[in-house]
């Protein structure tokens, strides 16, 4: 159990995809300009997370790893297909966020209208793809890949949503001409990553 | 387009209109491969290869490709090029490789590559676009190593492994530099890719926006 909490803490604080990884810094950049938006996107990052991470786990644990195709015949006791794993992690991602919006769609109407245009943008956010791939590189197994993948989700969201409040804020500040917008939001992301490198003292 | 020289297509993304500094595009892996000068040349050199190829593929086939999928057809040409540089990388040179761990495969959710091949090359020659992406790429390194010029430089005293500002040493009662922490830490490639907008803003005050 301390383990899951160790992820989990890990992954939303010290960890932080967006402010310790950089990732998903195209939207994070792009989206945050008003508090309302970043939550919807922030949720929206959540649950394709919560969903592509442990599914991509299933995948890499049974079918990619060495040795994992033993069951069709003992020829391919020895085959490797990690190599193939970029391609087919997107093409998971591509997938799910497709069948996502379609059963929201259908099942959940209004969900679907408020995360609507943020659905298919994140196909394209590092964050998720990154997110895969820390899962494969730390080799976890199943459930730890649900419970990184649920926090991770959290901690991007907490992040953007952070930098989006600032950002209203600085809409009443005096910032010198050539800053103003790109310049002042790099500075304040960086001024966020260094508070949240503090919290690595605690892991 | 016709009237653009072959000169401008491949110059025009490193300096009027480079995609980090003034698109705002592929920031993600700018930011965490910086922190020497060898790993970010080494991911410059693959993100260059990569949108060039890309952008050469696309064009070639653009034609056959029906618009509803163009996404993911895409992103199958970009997958597969990253893998092999990525495979390339491993064979090659595996200790950077291991140190850029998943930025290589980060490649294929770079908006630069994805970006030019969407805006540039489904409209436009192979020839064409294959410098496009050759330009774009270098427009990227540019910055890249930029940034990790300054990170390496103040954050360890050294370029490229090799000791430029001589380390301070009280046992020995050599050099003069004190290691400067915060450029090693993630944040300062932040500060650094602010300062330069912040600059590049300066010289081009066309640039500038209107609302914070």
């Amino acid at each position: 159990m301390a383990d899951y909490v160790n992820i989990a803490l890990k992954a939303v604080f010290s960890e932080n995809l967006a402010l310790a990884f950089f990732l998903g810094m195209c939207t994070f950049l792009a989206v945050s300009k008003n508090v309302k938006t970043a939550l919807g996107l922030g949720a929206a990052v959540i649950a394709v997370m919560a969903i592509t991470i442990p599914a991509n786990n299933l995948i890499y644990q049974h079918l990619l790893k060495k040795g994992q195709l033993a069951w069709i015949s003992s020829d391919l006791a020895d085959m490797d297909l990690t190599f193939l794993g970029l391609i087919i992690y997107i093409g998971v991602i591509a997938a799910i966020v497709q069948i996502l919006e379609m059963a929201l769609d259908r099942y959940f109407p209004p969900l679907y209208t408020a995360l609507g245009i943020f659905l298919p943008l994140i196909t394209v956010n590092c964050a998720i793809l990154g997110g895969s791939l820390f899962m494969v590189e730390r080799d976890y197994n199943f459930t730890q890949s649900c419970v990184y993948g649920v926090f991770a989700g959290v901690g991007w969201a907490l992040a953007i949503v952070a930098l989006a409040g600032v950002r209203e804020k600085l809409k009443y500040s005096d910032v010198p001409d050539g800053l103003k917008g790109l310049g002042i939001t790099f500075i304040t992301a960086g001024l966020m990553a260094l508070a949240f490198m503090s919290f690595g003292g605690m892991l | 387009m016709a009237k653009e020289t072959t000169k401008e297509i491949l110059l025009s993304p490193v300096f009027t209109n480079n995609p980090i500094a003034l698109q705002v595009l592929g920031i993600c892996s700018a930011l965490a491969v910086t922190s020497k000068m060898d790993k970010a040349l080494t991911m410059a050199l693959a993100v260059t290869v990569v949108t060039g190829f890309s952008n050469l593929s696309v064009s070639l086939v653009r034609k056959f490709i029906p618009s509803s999928i163009r996404i993911i057809v895409q992103m199958t040409i970009i997958a597969s090029l990253v893998i092999i540089v990525d495979q390339f990388l491993k064979a090659y040179a595996f200790n950077i490789s291991k140190e850029l761990s998943v930025f290589v495969g980060l490649i294929i959710t770079n908006c630069i590559v994805m970006g030019r091949a969407e805006a540039y090359a489904m409209k436009h020659e192979p020839g064409m676009s294959f410098l496009d992406g050759i330009g774009n790429g270098l427009g990227y390194s540019l910055i890249l190593l930029i940034v990790a010029f300054f990170r390496e430089l103040f954050g360890f005293g050294t370029l490229f492994g090799i000791t430029i500002l001589p380390l301070y040493d009280a046992v020995k009662d050599s050099g003069w530099y004190t290691t400067n922490g915060l450029m090693v830490l993630p944040p300062s490639a932040f500060f650094i890719i602010g300062i330069i907008i912040w600059v590049l803003r300066t010289f081009r005050p066309d640039q500038v926006e209107t609302e914070g």
